[in-house]
């Protein structure tokens, strides 16, 4: 699976090379450009995600036993911070298909799309800190020396 | 997509169609109308699943056995396995028809692709119906 990705980032890397040496300029790009980066990039981690996810579920076919030794391991403090990032990741690809949504069919899309990322951006931060903090509390009070 | 985009010949009679069906046009739809439902199938299963009372450190077969007793769950899943598979499916399909350089990388990419969805889709909706709550370890 992961050829995809490292494909579509070479080919990526090559065209930014390419056009920086024939014209000796490169567009930097504005928010609106990186917005639409990073929901390639979000949306391409969670189908990857996805894929994994659903043949860990797969286990309660084979047994609880193989099942819950599968679901222990996102238990731990490593997994548990890429689920953070997972949801992060989700998360922002969520606000921003909405963006994305108002921007094609909604007729001020066009015009307010830079105050809509922004708001995205608001949203995404105000859901985030309480959202890490309940995703991690258990985790980081376990390891140190909390217990339950 | 990029034939529709060239203007060598603009005049030529023989210019291909710029459309030959409406493919593009209905996937286009799909993603936003599958991106809407997804917000709150995928958004409602994270808060469940990650943030809500504990989160994952309450998750085990029982947790799972509980879920799937209750055909609105069962339902659930299953909506959010076909329309998460489908709509990352067709974003990969365009993120490789932008990327890949040879038409011979294209296709063999998308057929992983599209062998992958098969697997996860026929797996994924197996283990929703054939899930058994009793079953011996």
């Amino acid at each position: 699976m992961s050829t995809t990705a490292s494909t579509a980032a070479e080919a990526g890397a090559s065209d930014r090379a390419g056009a920086s040496r024939r014209s000796g300029t490169f567009y930097r790009g504005d928010p609106g450009m990186w917005s639409w980066v990073a929901h390639r990039v979000t949306g391409v981690l969670t189908f990857f995600f996805l894929f994994v996810h659903v043949l860990d579920t797969a286990l309660v076919r084979v047994s609880p036993n193989a099942y819950d030794e599968v679901i222990e391991t996102y238990k731990t403090p490593f997994v548990n911070l890429l689920e953070v990032g997972l949801v992060g990741a989700v998360l922002y690809h969520a606000l921003n298909g909405l963006r994305v949504i108002l921007v094609d069919f909604w007729e001020k899309g066009p015009q307010y799309q830079r105050p809509m990322l922004w708001t995205t951006l608001g949203i995404w931060v105000l859901v985030m800190i309480p959202g890490t903090y309940f995703m991690l509390a258990r985790t980081v009070s376990e390891m140190f020396g909390g217990g339950h | 997509m990029s034939e529709s985009l060239t203007l060598d010949k603009p005049r030529s009679p023989r210019r291909p169609a710029a459309r030959r069906n409406n493919f593009e046009l209905y996937s286009w739809a799909f993603m936003r109308i599958s991106g809407l439902a997804l917000v709150i199938l995928v958004l409602g299963h994270l808060f469940i699943m990650n943030i809500l009372d504990g989160g994952v450190h309450r998750i085990n077969f029982a947790f799972v056995a509980g879920r799937w007793a209750s055909p609105f769950w069962q339902f659930w899943d299953l909506a959010m396995l076909w329309l998460a598979q489908l709509h990352g499916g067709n974003g990969l399909r365009t993120i490789i028809d932008d990327y890949a350089r040879k038409d011979t990388t294209r296709f063999w990419l998308k057929m992983l692709l599209y062998a992958s969805m098969a697997v996860i889709l026929v797996l994924g909706t197996l283990v929703i119906f054939t899930f058994d709550p009793n079953i011996t370890a």
